[in-house]
């Protein structure tokens, strides 16, 4: 069975500082998988490889065995390959009703139609709210964007990913900046994504990542470090060495 | 709150599509004014023209968030290829337009490929340089577009073959007028289908419009070409209605003058270009007659307060007020057609 997603020798330099070095990298169908590394550690760059916001310098992305190296972005998320971002990127004048009417609309080849009212087809309603329920979203669908609360336009911001049927879905640090009272939402939303989901998880939090990922991958320095289980990792004196001594402090 | 989530979605959904009252009675009244206003058909014709050309520049400002600082580079595009049209082939009102529109389109089309790249400041500087250098060669090509004199001895025939031009402007009035409303019925229904929405998302945030599967250039480059075409479509009766074309069509004053009215009828919700044709044309009338030298003081005093108190505010604050005074619950800051 191929990799959800696979990268072989990916590499990608800017002028002389190479970002991502020579990793090749496999994420299990259904996996649980989290990235880490200190800042600085490429995370970011890779991410951008993946999604195409960056031609890498060399080697080859695979999506379900697909070679979408060369792809445009959007085509990508067509695929099924949707990231959400660390920060908020939402449409603040549009309320989340709106939000994930577009996805949905978009992901079922809609996004031409300019003579029919959005909201006229049952089907795209319904999805918007069953993915609105999923989210906690619904007590909200109508409001602005950006008046909601911050927690709210966190699960929105992973709602919307996923509002494009992900086969492989990218989260970085979903629960960066969410304030305690709201945190347990947004975990237990993370750890409901359905099991066919393929799940990468970039993360700078330590509680999350042990109870979320079932696999942990260390970047370093734009390389792949190591890779391996949860106990694996939490046990690594190296890995101790160059990530997590640094972050007790962080 | 009432029924199911599903039929909330759907009835907020349904309301950004349905005919408020305040835009119907707009309607009713440009409409009667053919009746009402019989001696003003004149400025009426031009202000309607001037609407929907702000009307067209709200489409990609207002809704894709493309600002443009060349957007009469369509209008006088659109300007010329009907006068031209009615001196070279035929005086058909509707064929010149038709054609006009096309051809401003194709235009549109062709120089979106670039303000593709890059934001505010750059877009700003090409859409200003490509009116330039169509201004300028309207200006050279003095044996097809009359130049500096401006384009002579355009005839139009009547309008559908029955209603001829005539002086008092009424035909021109009621010409403009159903054209413009034709294809402001045609804008609306765009702006509110899924197409409207992936518009506004890329206004909104072009990189998450991206990551979620919208293809932002191709998008861009539909709205462009529309909104030239609506530009060419308003240039094309500004020659037909007026029989004359002069440089002033295309000039760098025309772009900033339709920006302006613009800002001050508000973007993103259709009515503002004709708001601000309006108040811009009104006000441009009554001030000049009070003090002839000084207008666009007056005119840059209100857009700078405008911009300094913020559009949203006011009318949020009004829409209290106005609660208030019929002692509703105070609203939401809402919208009449999609938009902020």
């Amino acid at each position: 069975m191929s990799a959800a997603l696979e990268t072989v020798g990916l590499e990608k330099r800017f002028g002389g500082i190479v970002a991502t070095d020579n990793v090749s990298f496999r994420l299990e169908p259904g996996a649980r998988h989290a990235l880490i590394g200190p800042n600085g550690a490429g995370k970011t760059t890779f991410v951008n490889l993946l999604t195409g916001v960056l031609q890498p310098s060399a080697g080859t992305i695979r999506l379900h065995g697909e070679d979408i190296s060369a792809m445009a972005p959007e085509r990508r998320v067509k695929r099924g390959l949707v990231r959400t971002f660390q920060i908020n990127q939402l449409f603040a004048g549009m309320t989340p009703l709106e939000t994930l009417g577009v996805a949905v609309s978009e992901r079922m080849g809609h996004g031409y139609e300019f003579w029919r009212p959005a909201g006229s087809k049952a089907a795209v309603i319904d999805e918007i709210v069953e993915i609105a329920t999923r989210f906690k979203l619904v007590d909200v669908l109508e409001e602005r964007t950006s008046s909601l609360p911050y927690g709210k336009q966190r699960l929105l911001e992973i709602a919307l990913a996923f509002a494009c049927q992900p086969r492989v879905l990218l989260l970085d640090e979903p629960a960066a900046g969410v304030p305690e009272a709201e945190r347990h939402d947004l975990l237990a939303t993370v750890a409901a994504l359905p099991r066919d989901v393929s799940v990468l998880l970039i993360e700078h939090d330590m509680d999350l990542v042990f109870s979320f990922a079932e696999r942990i991958s260390v970047l370093v320095n734009g390389a792949l470090f190591t890779e391996g289980t949860v106990s694996e990792i939490a046990n690594d004196p190296r890995v101790r060495a160059v990530y997590l001594g640094e972050s007790l402090d962080g | 709150m009432q029924g199911t989530p599903i039929d909330t979605a759907t009835r907020h959904l349904a309301e950004t599509s349905r005919w408020k009252p305040l835009e119907c009675a707009f309607w009713l009244v440009a409409f009667g004014a053919i009746w009402l206003l019989p001696s003003h058909h004149l400025i009426l014709n031009e202000i309607i023209i001037t609407a929907l050309f702000a009307m067209s520049l709200d489409l990609i400002l207002g809704y894709a968030g493309i600002a443009s600082l060349g957007h009469a580079a369509f209008f006088g595009f659109g300007a010329y290829f009907a006068g031209i049209f009615a001196i070279l082939v035929i005086g058909d009102p509707l064929t010149g337009l038709v054609l006009a529109m096309l051809a401003s389109g194709a235009l549109g089309f062709i120089t979106s490929f670039l303000v593709l790249r890059g934001v505010d400041l750059a877009r700003l500087m090409v859409t200003l340089g490509v009116a330039l250098v169509l201004g300028e060669i309207a200006n050279k090509m003095t044996w097809l577009t009359g130049g500096a004199d401006g384009l002579q001895g355009v005839m139009m025939g009547p309008v559908l073959g029955l209603f001829e031009f005539d002086l008092y402007g009424r035909t021109a009035y009621v010409y403009s007028l159903v054209v413009t409303f034709l294809l402001f019925l045609l804008a609306r229904r765009i702006v509110v289908s899924p197409f409207g929405l992936s518009l506004r998302t890329i206004r909104d945030n072009p990189l998450r419009a991206r990551a979620i599967g919208i293809p932002v250039n191709r998008r861009l480059i539909a709205v462009y070409t529309l909104a030239a075409a609506y530009a060419g479509a308003a240039g094309a009766l500004l020659a037909q209605t007026t029989q004359f074309v002069s440089l002033d069509v295309i000039a760098l004053h025309r772009s900033a003058d339709v920006l302006l009215m613009l800002v001050i009828g508000g973007t993103g919700y259709l009515y503002g270009g004709f708001a601000g044709a309006i108040v811009f044309k009104v006000l441009q009338d009554v001030i000049s007659n009070w003090t002839p030298q000084y207008w666009t003081f007056w005119i840059g005093l209100i857009l700078v307060i405008l911009v300094l108190i913020g559009r949203e505010r006011m009318n949020h604050q009004a829409a209290v007020l106005w609660a208030r005074l019929r002692g509703k619950p105070e609203p939401r800051p809402r919208t009449i057609v999609g938009g902020h």
